[in-house]
């Protein structure tokens, strides 16, 4: 029996497409054919973070939509086609190409358009709005022309966009009609710490202004003439002044809008017709319009709920909002200007830090209401915990916005929030399921986003879910120890400090100074990676040997048969035919098995510890040196070809990569480090899968960082834009030490970056910005790294005493007899047991 | 009570590390942790690999007790009892050695 219904979904924006993912994981879905016409041109991505596509994002990074998404769940999506009309009474959707599809039930996601005040002039060239990719291209191309670019528009998004014509390098202008900027969100108190913080920043802002008309400049393009007789003159005008709903085509049917528009809906999310629902910013619920993504995804969720069969309701949205506006921190809460009846209010301001802070207060001073704050906004997640959980506040509530200046502390301690509390409010994650998922044996941040989703949409609440984590762990009795291992009561970083503080040289001395007992494989190697990073003595000098696991002794890889594998370096992956002829011939002597790694490199496997000094005598004499395949090290920079041979190159990866490779080599860390450079944005090295990469644009180059290949892979972080080589390096430089000063034993740069308290703006505050003013000193102990290089194979070969290592025996000359290979496609490779059982009867026959 | 066979020169062994001996054509792995002044050996074969790897392992202590860490896949051998930590049911053999004069020797069973 097919009883299968079609549901047709208006629109593949931001909350369109939430609940087209809500509805493939529920019940509903076995329910229906979905059909959904996304009127772009390409599906769903995250507006929120559009001004990105500045800084580097592609419109693929920004996507939404994993790949596959819609084929994989039978999804069938009409791209580019706009829904144009629908038919209540026959139940069927229109499009503008002519698609007819009859639906049983209809989801309006259609969103909202940016609002353009009707001042005569509005629609001369270069007058632009910016809600999406096409708005951002043309942003671009007009801004390539313009001198001074002018925001219409003091509020969230106008701030926002001014920032994204700052960076685009404008003269910038941001002109608001209200008295103050971010007028819905913020006080006047905090609307002029914005401002001049704003200010301070390069950005001119123009309060009560009330543009009359736009015609010719003198010396820009316009000349914009505001009522009170003043005049601006700009090359570029962005309206951000406010956004409207989308509803013409629920107009056109019929369906009930607001009186300033919006479809109107009910606690369902069904408009006034029960087939049809709306939402996202395209809905008015109870008078409102929610101009936020959260809300947006909390219809979806209502909708999807009510598919199911199951309760579900939308009551309305906290709007309280966290964001950093060109850097400085604003948060809104609740009923920020005071409105409820009796309400109190305190203001904390302090002048020459520029911070403001406001708390609205009820009457009887024990429910927090509201608060602004600008400038610092820590106080945030503890602020609106109290507002949304109606927490009795303490005794002076103006101790919440005061400066500490004594050790008590007054934030909110995560055992004061009932488990209803929503801690991560884009993906509604409640203080309940985090404990749950603790419970279940999630032990670090990272386990918990995977897990639960919390803190991976705008990660505001990052600290918060923190210190969820370690109060839960401690009720559970899970001994929250950082210890490295029994022998040290310290933390990988904890012993990084004590050599550097102590300029400690051996692991004896750290032993006797810090640690207990003989030590063990674990301590060893992470404090011999320690001594290696800051000091970067030879590693097979007498007191760090014990401290090497077996590749690093042997300076080669160990392989499952006791043999080793050796990996000269290839920079870059550029090598000569000569180099080739030599691998090969070296390969072919010895009786080695090669093969490509995925570092572009050449592997030789199956020498026995006696030969491996042979081997490199003769590599080294061809002029190859140790590729520290061995290591917890620096390994290769991979690079495409590159603007020397590519049509579309635009820069030297090769070049750049090779001298890159060279810079680093030989750099010790708690674990392997991988580059990749790619000539241009076609990205055919696979530098975002790297510990750093780097990709060529036209205004130079794009750092990422913290990516990963491997068990678990991540896409590295876009770090910083268009550099020119030296700050490259020197932010390369920077990363690098810090994570080998702060990183955990074993821990990846892309762990490392998830568990990083602060993320990726710590990170860029410590590297760009040298927040801890440690940044000369990164670089130095970088140059001391690269300043005592040596290729350790070259140094082993010079010491007699070192070569006594490399012998099976130290009694005899004689091999391994257990290690036995057979050929296989032409080549060597190791027997398994049966063969060598065979080989070995043979062996006693003869 | 068998005979000590000399193996090797104090100086051909690696402090706090292993090298492996040749002794009446069995591999030995021997250590030598100068913290306790003493000399172990053990079988170089690592049942877990079937790789005469041993002696490139890493020693320590698990708990006070001086141990092994195999090269391959990492399990744990007590250097005086050859036991392995992860798996009781595993071990590798041990033999008596010593120190004198400046050379190593050791006792194989008859
Ligand atoms: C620059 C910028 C920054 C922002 N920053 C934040 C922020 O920091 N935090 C926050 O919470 N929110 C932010 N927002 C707001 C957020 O992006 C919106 O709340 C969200 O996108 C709303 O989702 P939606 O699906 O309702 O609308 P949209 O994402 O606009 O999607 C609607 C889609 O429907 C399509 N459509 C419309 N009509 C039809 C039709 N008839 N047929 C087919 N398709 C149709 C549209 O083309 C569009 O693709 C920001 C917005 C912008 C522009
Ligand atoms: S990344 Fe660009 S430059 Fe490099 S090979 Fe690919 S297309 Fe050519
Ligand atoms: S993927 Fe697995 S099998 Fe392949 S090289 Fe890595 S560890 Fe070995």
């Amino acid at each position: 029996m097919n009883t299968q219904q079609t549901l047709v979904v208006i629109g593949n924006g931001m909350v369109g497409q939430h609940f087209l993912a809500s509805l493939v994981n529920s019940a509903a879905k076995e329910r229906y054919r979905i059909v959904t016409f996304c009127e772009e041109p390409r599906a769903a991505y995250d507006r929120v973070h559009l001004s990105e596509y500045f800084s580097g994002k592609s419109a693929e990074d920004l996507s939404l939509v994993e790949a596959g998404f819609f084929a994989e769940h039978g999804i069938e999506i009409h791209l580019g086609d706009k829904a144009a009309s629908i038919d209540r009474q026959q139940k069927t959707v229109t499009s503008a190409k002519g698609v007819v599809i009859a639906y049983d039930k209809l989801v309006l996601a259609t969103g909202s358009y940016p609002f353009v005040p009707p001042v005569p002039g509005h629609e001369r060239a270069q007058c632009l709005v910016y809600r999406t990719i096409e708005d951002l291209e043309a942003i671009q191309a007009a801004a390539a022309k313009s001198k001074i670019g002018t925001v219409v528009g003091g509020g969230l998004l106008g701030l926002e966009a001014a920032k994204a014509l700052k960076d685009l390098g404008l003269e910038t202008h941001v002109v608001e009609f209200a008295p103050r900027l971010m007028a819905v969100q913020l006080d006047d108190g905090g609307g002029a710490m914005l401002k001049q913080k704003i200010q301070a920043l390069g950005v001119t802002v123009h309060l009560n202004k009330n543009t009359s008309l736009i015609d010719d400049g003198e010396h820009c393009l316009h000349k914009m003439n505001f009522a009170d007789g003043e005049v601006l003159e700009t090359d570029l005008i962005l309206f951000s002044a406010g956004i409207r709903p989308r509803d013409d085509i629920a107009r056109a049917c019929e369906l009930a809008v607001g009186p300033r528009g919006g479809i109107v809906i009910d606690n369902q999310c069904r408009t006034s017709d029960p087939a049809i629902y709306a939402i996202g910013e395209c809905a008015l619920w109870n008078g409102q319009i929610f101009g936020l993504v959260a809300p947006g995804y909390a219809m979806a969720r209502t909708v999807v709920a009510d598919l199911a069969d199951n309760d579900a309701s939308f009551t309305g949205f906290d709007m309280s909002t966290k964001l950093k506006l060109m850097g400085v921190d604003v948060a809104s809460i609740g009923d920020a200007h005071a409105r409820t009846q009796g309400a109190l209010v305190y203001t904390y301001q302090n002048g020459s830090s520029e911070i403001y802070k406001r708390l609205v207060v009820s009457q009887d001073k024990k429910q927090l209401l509201g608060a602004v704050l600008v400038g610092e906004a820590s106080g945030y997640s503890t602020l609106l915990q109290y507002c949304l959980n109606g927490i009795e506040l303490p005794e002076n509530p103006d101790a919440l916005i005061l400066p500490q200046r004594s050790d008590e502390s007054v934030g909110l301690g995560p055992d004061a929030l009932p488990a209803s509390a929503q801690i991560c409010s884009c993906h509604d994650v409640s203080k309940g399921q985090i404990c749950s998922a603790v419970e279940a044996g999630c032990t670090t941040i990272g386990q918990l986003k995977t897990e639960t989703k919390a803190a991976t949409g705008c990660g505001g609440c990052s600290a918060l879910l923190k210190s969820v984590l370690d109060c839960e762990l401690t009720k559970l009795g899970v001994e929250v120890s950082t210890d490295i291992c029994e022998h040290f009561p310290h933390t990988r970083q904890d012993l990084y400090n004590q050599v550097m503080v102590e300029q400690i040289k051996t692991f004896d001395d750290l032993l006797d100074k810090h640690g207990k007992g003989l030590g063990c494989e674990v301590c060893k190697q992470a404090v011999g990676s320690i001594l290696a990073s800051y000091w970067n003595d030879y590693i097979l000098e007498k007191p760090h040997i014990g401290l090497q696991d077996t590749n690093d002794t042997y300076l080669a890889n160990m392989q499952k048969d006791g043999t080793y594998s050796i990996v000269p370096r290839v920079t870059g992956g550029e090598i000569t035919p000569d180099g080739l002829i030599v691998l090969g011939q070296v390969a072919k002597k010895y009786g080695l098995y090669t093969k490509i790694t995925g570092g572009q490199r050449v592997d030789l496997f199956g020498a026995r510890v006696e030969q491996l000094p042979l081997i490199w005598a003769e590599l080294i004499a061809a002029g190859f040196e140790s590729g520290h395949a061995y290591g917890k090290s620096l390994r290769t920079v991979k690079s495409c070809v590159g603007s020397t041979w590519c049509r579309y190159g635009i820069d030297d990866s090769v070049g750049l990569a090779i001298e890159l490779e060279n810079r680093y080599k030989g750099l010790r860390a708690p674990h392997k480090i991988k580059f990749a450079v790619s000539g241009c944005t076609r990205e055919c090295a696979e530098a975002q899968g790297k510990d750093i990469g780097v990709i060529a644009t036209e205004n130079g180059w794009n750092l990422y960082v913290c990516g990963n290949g491997g068990m678990k892979p991540r896409h590295a972080d876009l770090f910083a834009t268009n550099l020119d080589k030296q700050t490259l390096i020197q932010y390369i430089d920077r990363v690098l030490i810090f994570y080998i000063r702060t990183a955990a034993r074993l821990q990846r740069t892309s762990v490392w970056m998830e568990n990083m308290e602060g993320g990726l703006d710590y990170l860029k505050a410590v590297v760009l910005e040298d927040r801890l003013g440690i940044a000369e000193q990164l670089e130095q102990q970088m140059q001391h790294v690269i300043n005592t290089y040596q290729c350790e194979w070259t140094t082993t070969l010079q010491d007699e005493n070192k070569l006594k290592r490399f012998r099976h025996f130290v009694n005899s000359d004689q091999a391994d007899d257990n290690v036995v290979f057979v050929e296989e496609r032409g080549q060597v490779r190791p027997a398994n047991s049966e063969e060598r059982k065979h080989f070995k009867l043979i062996e006693e026959a003869a | 009570m068998s005979n000590w066979i000399d193996v090797c020169h104090i100086d051909d062994l690696q402090p706090d590390s292993g090298v492996c001996a040749l002794v009446k054509g069995q591999q030995i792995a021997l250590f030598y942790l100068p913290r306790l002044q003493l000399v172990f050996a053990i079988g170089n074969y690592d049942p877990f690999s079937q790789a005469n790897v041993l002696s490139r392992g890493m020693v320590g202590d698990l708990g006070g007790q001086p141990m092994l860490a195999s090269p391959m896949y990492k399990q744990h051998f007590y250097l005086h009892t050859g036991v392995c930590f992860e798996d009781a049911n595993v071990s590798v053999p041990t033999y008596p050695a010593r120190i004198e004069n400046d050379r190593v020797a050791i006792q194989l069973p008859e």
